[in-house]
C-alpha cells in the first residue's frame, strides 16, 4: 500500500469535519459501551458491587462525563439520519451541507433540554 | 532455418472470466450500519430518557432500579436488542476504521483480534446477565433490592 499519497482526499469544510466528528464519537461511543455492559454486569456479582460502582456515577465530575457522552451519542445519531439522507434520498447530497446545519441546530434544542435537568440531577441535590 | 515454433493459444480465444472469489459482505455491512443506526436511535434516546432524564435522573440508578426494569420482559428485549445492535454496528464501524489507518498487515490483524475478542467477551456476558438475573439474591439485605421482593413468599 503506498503510504504517500499524492495530495489529498481530505477536502475540508462541512463535509470531512463531520465525518470527522462522527467518526470520533463512533469510537467513543463505543468504547464506553463495552465500559458499560461491564459495569452492568456487576448486578450478577451482588447488589452492593453494583451499587457501588454506579455511585461513582452520580458524582459531579462522571455527571459531567455523562453530558459529554450523551453530546457524542445526540450528534452522532443526528448525523447518522443525515448520511441515510446523502446515501438514500435524490436530493440528500446537493443538501448535505443543509442537512449538517439542521443536526447542529437540533442538537442544540436537544442539548439545551438535557443540559439543566442533568446538572440539577448532579448538583441540585435531587 | 527450421526454429522451434512457441506453443501458443490460438489467437482469438474466448476470454474466460475468472469466477470471482469475493462477496457481497462490505454491501451488506454498508447496508446494516444504516438500518441499525436507525433503529439504535429509539433504541438508545428511550434508554437514555428513562434512565438519565426521568424521574431522579441518574441519581436514581441502583440494583433495585435494574432489578425493577428487567423484572418486565419488554425491557429484557429492548436492552437485548440494544445490546447486538449496538455492539455489531460499533464493532463493524471500528473494524473500518482499523482498516482505514493501520497500514501494516500483523498491525490490521493484531487490532481486529482484539476488537472481536472483545465483542465476544462483552455479547457473551451481557446477554448472560439479563437472562440469568436474580432480582431477589436470598443472602442480601432487603434495603437494597426491588421493592416486590419482600411480597414473595420464603
Ligand atoms: C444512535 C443511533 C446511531 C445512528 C443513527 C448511527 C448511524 C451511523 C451511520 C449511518 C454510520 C456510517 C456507516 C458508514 O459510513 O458506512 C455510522 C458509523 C459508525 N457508528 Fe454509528 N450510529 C448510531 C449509534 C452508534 C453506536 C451506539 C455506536 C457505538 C457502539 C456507533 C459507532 C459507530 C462507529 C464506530 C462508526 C464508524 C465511523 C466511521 O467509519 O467513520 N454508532 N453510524
Amino acid at each position: 500500500m503506498p503510504s504517500a499519497p499524492a495530495g489529498t482526499l481530505y477536502r475540508g469544510r462541512e463535509g470531512m469535519w463531520s465525518w470527522v466528528a462522527h467518526r470520533v464519537t463512533g469510537v467513543l461511543i463505543f468504547f464506553f459501551l463495552l465500559v458499560h455492559v461491564l459495569d452492568t454486569a456487576l448486578v450478577r456479582v451482588s447488589p452492593e458491587a453494583y451499587n457501588a460502582v454506579i455511585g461513582t456515577y452520580q458524582t459531579p465530575i462522571m455527571g459531567l462525563g455523562e453530558i459529554g457522552l450523551v453530546a457524542a451519542i445526540v450528534f452522532h445519531a443526528f448525523n447518522g439520519v443525515r448520511i441515510i439522507l446523502v446515501d438514500f434520498w435524490a436530493k440528500g447530497p446537493k443538501y448535505q451541507r443543509t442537512m449538517l446545519w439542521v443536526v447542529v441546530g437540533l442538537f442544540v434544542v436537544t442539548m439545551a433540554g438535557f443540559l439543566p435537568r442533568q446538572l440539577m440531577h448532579v448538583f441540585g441535590g435531587n | 532455418m527450421a526454429a522451434t515454433v512457441p506453443d501458443l493459444a490460438a489467437p482469438r480465444d474466448p476470454y474466460a472470466r475468472r469466477k470471482t472469489t469475493r462477496s457481497n459482505y462490505e454491501l451488506y455491512g454498508w447496508i446494516f450500519m444504516r438500518a441499525s443506526g436507525a433503529l439504535l436511535i429509539v433504541l438508545i434516546f428511550a434508554h437514555l430518557w428513562v434512565n438519565l432524564v426521568s424521574g431522579e435522573g441518574v441519581n436514581a440508578i441502583d440494583f433495585g432500579f435494574v432489578g425493577g426494569k428487567w423484572a418486565n420482559p419488554v425491557w429484557q428485549v429492548w436492552d437485548l436488542v440494544m445490546l447486538w445492535l449496538a455492539m455489531i454496528h460499533g464493532t463493524n464501524g471500528v473494524r473500518t476504521i482499523i482498516n482505514d489507518y493501520a497500514e501494516r498487515d500483523r498491525t490490521r490483524l493484531v487490532l481486529k483480534l482484539f476488537l472481536y475478542l472483545a465483542f465476544t467477551v462483552v455479547v457473551v456476558l451481557g446477554t448472560l446477565v439479563i437472562f440469568t438475573f436474580d432480582p431477589c439474591p436470598t443472602d442480601a439485605a432487603a434495603d437494597l433490592l426491588p421493592s416486590f421482593c419482600s411480597s414473595l413468599p420464603g
